[in-house]
């Protein structure tokens, strides 16, 4: 990732020191990716990546009722949650992991690229980490349908049968399953809507949009799908393994 | 302030951007579509002026139902729904985007001395948002509503009769929606406006140059983008647990319903600073220009609306003191709830420290501010009762309860609202209001609101539980008191609203700087150009500083002589 000062070096001077810049430069006459309620492009870089921590921020509080919920009732019901995780398949968790940990790289590597002014690898990249996030929904999906078969759902559909050894689980432990599918299913949508933001990402970079001068898009883009990538670390060993 | 750059080619002359932002562009869809931020705040307006009437309505209803004991005009399970739809109109709908979306939109960039908000196109977007969640409020109400409190507490609104639940039978789902919607609204502006805040700021707009009222409004967004989200996880896993059973919050499944408690407020304290800071901004802003004189204390006032942001987020316990919380998070809970006396203790001596020696003038909005502090006062010190453990245990979920935070509330946020609109009401529509009947709408709503809620605090420590249908004959009396005075406090804004009406369609039109501030929004023209100031402004000196005012900008504002021939 670049940080901002690398960015504002890359596009020059600060936009507010001293009058001369001030009176010289504006919107107006700007590039044409420049909004017109921006002065400079670097001010333009700065503000959006800051809404973009802001608004990653929110994300993460989104993400902290789960957490909390999960943590609440695993310490009320240690024995339970420990039985109800070994049925999940850590061998398919573990595949995600890699997969969305790799996707996250290659995400890293559109940034780059995109920096850098190497059109062709962006697209590259970018396609590698849309098939990775792609990857991430079959392989859930395959799991969901397993636990669907079994019967292994949230509340009031909790009706397990045929369990993985031939294990019996206690009454509650639909409660761990409720958990298992809100977080996932929450994450599985912030996939789902990443893979949306990375198509369009790549639409505009095929079409040319983004250049060294103006790839905050691309960068932003990364952020995001680091973000859907980061709740995934903690929810696989906090739901298949301990 | 006082200087402008006069850089030819830096005007905006040339595009014909001089015309006021009202005119600007013309038709529907320049409104439908438009990226300008007074637009937006100015349609934000109208969104939530519309609420509050709906809501007002609602509370009418509520208090003519208790004008005696037992029914009067509606029956027990109508005056459920009644005060809950109150609650959600009010809360949702209408105070929590009054003035940080609604007002913050039309005046935080011009008091920064910018064209616009940082991300234009998202703040069209969570106008859209807004509305959209306000669809499926309005679709709740029609296909039964809710009666669960505003509060939705579980298991009563987690519990579906339909599927063999013990609960409420009235539309949750949609309401519910509605609020985990209106929350995106909410979260999208405050990122907005942190983006805005650093990023934006004019040449020589330093952070100690900022008006409170953005100080105020940055507090506000960081609030807003921390805390909102856990409503809306907090409403999902309320809405599964309706639909699926969960087994999370519902004690019939093993769950605790104490713990959606916990999320709930962990939303929704921090969401009452959400609503009162940026009241406390309007009247900084307010009370420097009818003064006339800079705020004492201006970076204690700026810091303590950060330490509310702050505290704010450490006493959502006091909610849960009779919900079976343990006795030491009770005690914790108690001792980080006083801490929230000491900025708001900041600001109102640091105002009323302005006040003295001031050249104070009673325009209309100065009453509203004066009124704020009087009243936020005594909803700020009876906070403090409620604090209080012992005390609370006998007050809790009582009438005195309800008095508190509707002194906070209207006395505090919605005083400052009206005053606000009032104050910048000139640079928003270019009319000046008629100044009498301004005050006797203010009279009227300040004796009204008087009367409605002092006889609250009254009822509650005698005893009346809040949300009851029905109650004693002993309480009768202040009852009726209560609902006369919200009559009378109904009268007020329908004056208020009809004198707004009045402006728009036959008022003067309004001067630059209409009451001789010296902040920077007065400088530009009323109503503001499309792109707020003909010149981009460069700052020299903060918002209140009137020694460094100029003759000009006190009276006229800036360049007048040299855009007047547009």
């Amino acid at each position: 990732m670049s940080s901002s000062t690398e960015a504002a070096t890359d596009h020059g001077e600060h936009p507010y020191r001293g009058d001369d810049a001030h009176g010289g430069e504006h919107g107006h006459h700007g590039p044409k990716w420049l909004a017109h309620h921006f002065d400079t492009p670097v001010q333009q870089y700065d503000a959006a990546k800051l809404g973009m921590w802001a608004f990653l921020i929110q994300e993460l509080l989104f993400f902290s009722g789960l957490f909390v919920a999960y943590g609440v009732y695993r310490s009320w019901h240690p024995e339970m949650f420990q039985q109800a995780s070994h049925q999940l398949d850590k061998i398919m968790g573990g595949c995600n992991t890699i997969v969305l940990l790799f996707s996250s790289l290659t995400a890293a590597l559109a940034v780059r690229s995109s920096q850098v002014g190497n059109r062709n690898a962006t697209s590259r990249y970018l396609i590698i980490t849309i098939l990775c996030a792609c990857t991430f929904l079959v392989i859930k999906y395959f799991e969901y349908s397993h636990k669907f078969h079994t019967g292994l759902l949230p509340g009031r559909f909790f009706h397990p049968h045929d369990l993985h050894g031939g294990a019996t689980l206690p009454t509650n432990a639909h409660q761990f399953f409720s958990i298992y599918f809100l977080t996932t299913g929450v994450h599985g949508l912030h996939v789902a809507v990443g893979i949306g933001v990375l198509i369009w990402i790549l639409r505009r970079n095929l079409r040319g949009d983004f250049s060294k001068e103006y790839f905050t898009p691309v960068d932003l883009a990364a952020l995001y799908w680091h973000l859907v990538d980061l709740v995934w670390i903690y929810l696989f060993p906090l739901l298949y393994l301990i | 302030m006082a200087s402008v750059v006069t850089s030819p080619a830096h005007g905006h002359s040339d595009h014909g951007e001089n015309v006021n932002y009202l005119i600007a562009k013309r038709g529907l869809m320049s409104w439908i579509y438009t990226l300008d931020h007074k637009r937006i705040g100015v349609m934000y307006l109208i969104a939530v002026t519309a609420s509050f009437l709906l809501g007002g309505i609602f509370a009418l209803l509520v208090r003519a139902e208790l004008f005696t004991a037992g029914r009067t005009i509606m029956d027990a399970d109508t005056y459920n729904h009644m005060f809950s739809l109150h609650g959600v109109v009010m809360v949702f709908l209408f105070i929590i985007p009054s003035i940080p979306a609604a007002m913050g939109n039309i005046i935080l960039p011009v008091q920064l001395g910018t064209k616009d908000v940082a991300f234009p196109r998202l703040n069209l977007l969570s106008f859209y948002i807004y509305v959209f969640g306000a669809c499926f409020g309005v679709y709740s109400m029609v296909h039964g509503g809710v009666d669960t409190g505003w509060t939705f507490y579980v298991p009563y609104s987690s519990s579906d009769p339909a599927l063999g639940g013990v609960g409420t039978a009235s539309s949750v789902l949609p309401m519910t929606f509605a609020a985990f919607i209106m929350g995106f609204s909410s979260i999208l502006t405050g990122v907005n406006f942190i983006a805005t805040v650093h990023k934006m700021r004019a040449p020589g707009m330093t952070w100690r140059r900022m008006p409170l009222f953005i100080w105020a409004l940055y507090a506000t967004s960081i609030i807003q983008v921390l805390a909102t989200p856990v409503l809306a996880i907090t409403l999902v896993l309320l809405m599964a647990e309706r639909f699926l059973s969960l087994g999370i919050f519902d004690p019939r499944l093993g769950g605790d319903p104490v713990l959606y408690q916990h999320f709930f407020w962990f939303y929704s304290h921090p969401a009452v600073y959400i609503m009162i800071v940026p009241g406390m901004g309007v009247v900084s802003e307010i009370i420097a220009t009818f003064a006339r004189r800079s705020i004492v204390g201006y970076m204690f006032v700026a810091m303590s609306s950060l330490g509310l942001a702050l505290v704010g987020f450490l006493v959502w316990g006091h909610h849960l003191f009779v919900a079976g919380q343990s006795e030491y998070a009770v005690m914790v809970f108690s001792a980080l709830t006083f801490l929230v006396a000491i900025p708001s203790g900041v600001k109102v001596f640091n105002w009323v420290a302005t006040l003295y020696r001031g050249s104070i003038s009673f325009e209309s909005p100065m009453l509203w501010a004066l009124s704020f502090l009087f009243m936020f006062t005594i909803g700020g010190l009876t906070g403090l009762f409620l604090g209080m453990v012992a005390v609370d245990v006998h007050l809790h979920d009582t009438y005195f309860v309800v008095a508190h935070f509707h002194y906070v509330m209207v006395g505090g946020t919605v005083m400052a609202f009206v005053g606000g609109l009032h104050y910048w009401w000139p640079k928003i529509t270019g009319k000046m209001y008629e100044e009498r009947p301004a005050k006797i709408g203010w009279a009227l709503v300040f004796i009204g609101f008087n009367q409605t809620f002092i006889t609250q605090f009254v009822l509650g420590s005698r005893g009346m539980p809040r949300r009851y249908y029905d109650y004693l004959p002993e309480f009768q009396q202040i009852h009726q008191l209560s609902t006369i005075g919200s009559w009378i406090l109904g009268a007020g804004f329908l004056v208020l609203m009809f004198n707004f009406l009045g402006s728009l369609l036959k008022g003067k039109r309004a001067p630059r700087n209409p009451w001789g501030s010296c902040a920077l929004e007065w400088q530009t023209t009323s109503p503001p150009p499309l792109y707020n100031f003909v010149h981009d402004p460069v700052v020299t000196r903060g918002p209140y500083d009137y020694h460094l005012a100029t003759e000009e900008e006190l009276s006229t504002g800036w360049d007048e002589i040299k855009d007047d021939h547009k």
